[in-house]
């Protein structure tokens, strides 16, 4: 999508002004490394057992002390990185893409389509997604791709809202009439004109709820219904240092230092993406 | 046989306050080569006749008549050879050109969209056709211009660049609704002379929609004068000017003359509620009781019970 990218161009300039955002993007990238080159990066195997150094604190050999079975809490937390955000990643793709689906079929069609699409969602709105998700999951059973499902599920909703609405307006701008009357299709209108101008939006929208998504991973991990042991992930780390929790606080302190970081730096950079591409805010720049 | 002709088009809306009726039997022809400007105040229905044409009114809209276009009944045409007509046959400039650009695409990005989407052109071949028409509408720097976006473009320029979408293919009739009414005066001008430049190299035919008489003048050779979704006079556009004949189209040059003498008293039927008869008896200056009672018959050219041979002349 050649046009997209020209398209964020002017959106990336304005927001290398807001600080939050370049924060947020820069530990986003650092995360991004950490993730990629984990192998390389983690000085140990993160479920590699050693006994001999239960529940250690941190030190020059194992800067983020051990576990209760002796494993380097450092490199569970790197490999859980690596978790965290393809988990993350793969939830919000899909949403985006059922969202998407739904949402413009709603939208482009409307009547009775529009009608009977968005009550369905109406009543997945109505329900706490968690609370959903968490249904879901106890449903399907424990593992990794049940928790993709179960959060899938439950997330495209808000994705269909929107891009629902986004249709519904930009369907009723000039430029779609005089697209038609140069003699282009549906399908190029919706792909071309309409989708095109409803990316934005899209875009803010999956990058505010990457951080919610991450919490969401990780409580059901905690929970014991995502990652299953000794797999490395935040949510299940932390609920494997509960019982320790006096004795070795940094086993529950860094994991969710960790989550909080990651999703505090997704909400910087969400924020800063609305901002700069709030039409009402860049008015008043420009003014 | 006319190039375009339009015979006893209505259109209507269903609305919960009723049925709005848009375009109420309207008779039209131009031919091949010439230039007509269809005139009259906001809101009678002149952009309607023009959407009827391009097909592009609202599915809401209940449309009756005939659009006969070189001998073609558009208004039956299916939706995929209809799409072939927009563009290449027939294309349309509109009002507020600022508004009918995608904002997120480049202006030349658009004109090439406009050159290839019948599917002919190379995406090389496109750029070369988009350059050559954005410097035909006299868009200065071609270059740089193609990879602005439309923001970027002053209200004339943007204009500019319609009219080179619109041009693309070299459409056999040209539709052009209110190209200049938000433009400014000497920018206006700038638009008009290549209107009418264009027309007379393409050999264009033109339906012009304005209610700027000037504009009209200028660009058209006929005229037709538009009322509450009817046609109330046509002929030739000196004619028409210079001696008009029904009181509306009087009223309108009175009141266009702008030294405050003529000013049409009352105000435009709502499309709902039609007055019966003659739709503009009720701010007539002559009304009879029979305008009152009957729609007049369109007779030389004027639609108006002053000048029916049956009935009383002027």
């Amino acid at each position: 999508m050649r046009e997209v990218g020209e398209a964020m161009g002017p959106i990336v300039q304005a927001l290398k002004k807001n600080r939050l955002a370049v924060i947020g993007a820069g530990i986003l990238s650092v995360l991004v490394f950490i993730a990629v080159f984990a192998p390389y990066l983690a000085p140990r195997d993160p479920v590699e057992l050693n006994l001999a150094e239960r529940l250690s604190s941190p030190s020059w050999d194992h800067l983020m002390g051990t576990d209760a079975v002796g494993r380097d809490t450092l490199s569970r937390i790197i490999y859980g990185t690596r978790v965290s955000l393809m988990i993350a990643v793969v939830v919000t793709m899909i949403e985006v893409l059922l969202g998407m689906i739904v949402g413009m079929t709603a939208g482009y069609l409307g009547k009775a389509v529009d009608e009977i699409l968005m009550r369905i969602v109406d009543v997945l709105l109505a329900f706490p997604g968690i609370i959903l998700a968490l249904a879901l999951v106890g449903m399907l059973g424990p593992s990794l791709t049940n928790l993709v499902i179960a959060l899938a599920a439950v997330g495209w909703v808000r994705y269909a809202r929107i891009v629902r609405g986004s249709i519904l307006s930009v369907k009723e701008e000039r430029f779609v009439e005089s697209a038609r009357a140069i003699g282009c299709g549906n399908l190029r209108i919706a792909t071309r004109h309409i989708l095109l101008n409803i990316v934005t939006p899209i875009i803010v929208l999956a990058t505010l709820s990457m951080g919610t998504t991450i919490i969401s991973i990780a409580a059901l991990s905690f929970l014991g219904l995502g990652a299953q042991p000794p797999m490395a992930e935040w949510g299940n780390m932390l609920n494997e240092g509960k019982p320790f929790m006096e004795k070795a606080p940094h086993l529950m302190i860094f994991p969710g230092l960790m989550i909080m970081i990651t999703v505090l730096a997704f909400n910087f950079l969400g924020d800063g993406l609305r901002d700069v591409m709030d039409p009402r805010l860049k008015e008043k720049v420009e003014v | 046989m006319p190039f375009l002709e339009i015979r006893d088009l209505h259109v209507t809306f269903p609305t919960p306050a009723g049925h709005v009726r848009a375009s109420d039997g309207v008779d039209l022809e131009i031919s091949e080569g010439d230039s007509l400007c269809l005139v009259g105040e906001s809101g009678c229905g002149k952009t309607i006749v023009a959407l009827a044409v391009m097909r592009l009114l609202p599915h809401s809209a209940i449309i009756t008549g005939r659009i006969r276009f070189k001998g073609e009944d558009l208004l039956g045409l299916g939706e995929s050879r209809m799409r072939r007509i927009r563009g290449r046959e027939i294309a349309m400039i509109f009002e507020q050109p600022a508004t009918c650009f995608n904002p997120v695409l480049t202006v030349g990005d658009q004109i090439v969209e406009a050159v290839r989407v019948h599917g002919e052109r190379s995406r090389k071949a496109a750029r070369e056709r988009a350059l050559e028409l954005m410097s035909m509408v006299g868009i200065a720097d071609p270059i740089k211009r193609y990879g602005q976006y439309p923001h970027e473009f002053s209200g004339g320029m943007i204009q500019r660049a319609m009219i080179a979408m619109a041009l693309a293919f070299e459409p056999a009739l040209l539709i052009a609704d209110e190209p200049t009414t938000s433009l400014d005066v000497t920018v206006q001008a700038q638009i008009i002379e290549l209107l009418a430049d264009l027309k007379a190299r393409l050999r264009t035919t033109l339906l012009l929609i304005t209610h700027d008489l000037a504009v009209a003048s200028t660009l058209c050779a006929q005229a037709a004068v538009m009322y509450a979704g009817g046609i109330v006079e046509k002929g030739a556009t000196r004619r028409v000017f210079k001696s008009p004949r029904h009181p509306y189209t009087q009223a309108l040059l009175a009141a266009a003359s702008g030294d405050g003498s003529g000013v049409i008293r009352g105000s435009v039927p709502e499309l709902t509620r039609l007055p019966e008869g003659c739709r503009f008896h009720p701010r007539c200056p002559r009304a009879q009781d029979i305008c009152r009672e009957a729609m007049p018959a369109i007779e030389d050219g004027v639609r108006c019970h002053l000048y029916q041979h049956s009935g009383v002349t002027a």
